[in-house]
């Protein structure tokens, strides 16, 4: 069994700017925020961002790295809409190709079959299809003679999943209730990176959960990176739960460009290690933010 | 409170949105919103017990639990993570109500951005699976702040289909597509004309016609009767208040 061991720093550097990059885990819930905070302190940019949107897609507007988003919804779950992608979108400042959730699936499903496309009723009559004029429709070629969305596959330069357990080979083990769609970013893409709270002996994991909870095969995965607390302050559990004040004080730090800097000095202009040590102190609610 | 009844407008709210799942079996009940949760709860506990509810997270539970109970204390009797709601949704077993920003006379519904698309004045959640829920399985909009800025001519985007943009895309889009209900703050709406265009159902006690005509930014069908809509009985008012929202939760959404 191959060693697939990284440091943030080795995952980084295998991406690129211009790359179209796929983002595991689901709003606020199980993101690889210690990938996307390394992505931040980067000179990456130009980047296309895949994602089940939530802070992941807000930290990167606001640090200006992304061209183009590709998103069925952008949310915090507990704050329904993530302030530092609405005041991208509303500058007009990201690109986008906003679909139904169900084509997103279809679209990492297509792409991790290697098949061009897959037919679905989700789409038809909607605004996707009007704003998204590259879509096509397909006519089965069977009686019905249904007309249907083809959604496209979408390929990944590189994906990032976080997960409860992995061991060196890049097997990763999910403990939480949902899988969410993590197998399929991988699936969809030509590098494959798994972040993880604890890397653990492989022999390990039949006692941290049962068969269906080591749902990262290695064939799936390029690489893997141990980061403590790397989904916070998104929800990792049975690890942890979201870190509502945190997220409430990230929210707010886009009020304004004073108060996104002082988020930035505070939490993001650090290492990994220095931000896992900074979010353990009280968190200042900057108030004059925007809800 | 309406001082007739001693019923409070949440209450009525959570009663209409019950009456979307009347006549369902067991299909997956999908509410969001706290009149809808409270209503696809009451639905179950009284006229449609075989509807299952999921736990707003990963799983299917057992019974009707009050808004609020901590997860420790549901009992679960499947999984249901996101990848398998999908095979529900296209499956067609599902009965839903969901929010809606802006909800327009055919019953296109935007939760995507307001204003234009390509540089939106206001940025909201995103289309998330309207598209696809819309022309799937029944879906029903819960709107809590009736007003010409909820209720419009036209959407800005249109992220559930409503039924003249489901026709256009013909018999693909059509075929399960269906907008049982809207229900709102003031009343209750339906698409039963001929042109499926929105029709107003019923008021809610306390509420005039006038006062949703006014609130309303296209022209609504208005029967010559237009009821009321009905009492909760004494057994599903106990229900709501004292099993399935002892905290009043109910009554911050929805003020009396």
């Amino acid at each position: 069994m191959a060693d697939k061991r990284l440091s943030l720093d080795e995952l980084i550097g295998e991406l690129r700017s211009g790359m179209t990059i796929g983002i595991g885990g689901w709003g606020s819930r199980r993101k690889p925020m210690a990938a996307v905070r390394a992505i931040l302190r980067s000179d990456l940019t130009d980047l296309t961002v895949v994602s089940y949107g939530g802070p992941d897609i807000g930290l990167l507007c606001a640090a200006g790295k992304v061209r183009k988003a590709v998103f069925a919804f952008v949310t915090l779950d507990s704050i329904p809409t993530d302030p530092h992608f609405r005041a991208a979108r509303q500058a007009g400042a990201v690109e986008t190709m906003e679909v139904d959730e169900g084509m997103f699936y279809l679209g990492l499903l297509a792409a991790s079959q290697r098949i061009p496309f897959l037919p679905t009723r989700a789409g038809l009559g909607s605004d996707v299809l009007t704003h998204n004029p590259s879509l096509r429709t397909i006519t089965s070629p069977y009686d019905d003679g249904e007309e249907l969305v083809a959604m496209p596959a979408l390929p990944l330069d590189a994906a990032v999943i976080h997960v409860n357990r992995a061991d060196a080979g890049g097997s990763g083990q999910i403990l939480g209730p949902d899988p969410f769609f993590d197998e399929l970013f991988l699936g969809a893409a030509q590098r494959r990176y798994v972040t993880t709270e604890r890397l653990v002996p492989t022999e390990q994991f039949a006692s941290e959960g049962a068969i269906q909870t080591m749902s990262i095969s290695r064939l799936l995965t390029d690489g893997v990176v141990e980061t403590p607390g790397g989904a916070h302050f998104t929800a990792c559990v049975p690890d942890y739960s979201r870190d509502e004040a945190f997220q409430k004080a990230y929210a707010s730090s886009a009020g304004d460009a004073d108060s996104w800097a002082a988020f930035s000095r505070q939490y993001l202009e650090l290492d990994e290690a220095g931000y896992q040590a900074a979010r353990m102190e009280p968190v200042a609610t900057h108030t004059g933010g925007a809800r | 409170m309406n001082p007739d009844t001693d019923v409070s407008r949440a209450e009525f709210c959570a009663i209409a949105c019950a009456e979307v799942f009347r006549g369902d079996g067991e299909v997956m009940a999908s509410a969001f919103g706290t009149a809808p949760a409270l209503g696809a709860r009451l639905a179950k506990l009284t006229f449609a017990p075989d509807l299952v509810l999921t736990d707003g997270e990963a799983a299917l539970m057992v019974g009707a639990p009050a808004l609020g109970t901590s997860a420790s204390e549901l009992i679960l009797e499947s999984h249901m993570p996101y990848r398998k709601v999908f095979d529900v949704v296209w499956s067609g077993r599902r009965n839903l109500i969901m929010m809606a920003s802006q909800i327009d006379r055919t019953g296109n519904q935007n939760i995507s951005a307001i204003g234009e698309w390509a540089k939106p004045k206001v940025q909201l959640i995103g289309v998330r699976g309207a598209p696809g829920n819309t022309v799937n399985h029944p879906t029903s909009y819960w709107v809590p702040n009736h007003s010409t800025r909820s209720f419009v001519e036209q959407v800005d985007v249109v992220s559930g289909v409503g039924y003249a943009r489901a026709a256009s895309a013909g018999p693909p889009a059509s075929r399960f597509h269906e907008i049982r209900r809207v229900v709102s703050n003031l009343g209750v709406f339906d698409f039963e004309t001929p042109e499926h265009t929105m029709r107003l159902r019923s008021v809610h006690p306390g509420v005039s016609v006038d006062e949703i005509v006014e609130a309303t930014g296209f022209s609504l069908t208005i029967p010559d009767e237009v009821p009321e809509t009905r009492l909760p009985t004494p057994e599903e008012l106990s229900l709501l208040r004292d099993v399935l929202d002892p905290l009043g939760l109910r009554d911050r959404e929805v003020k009396s």
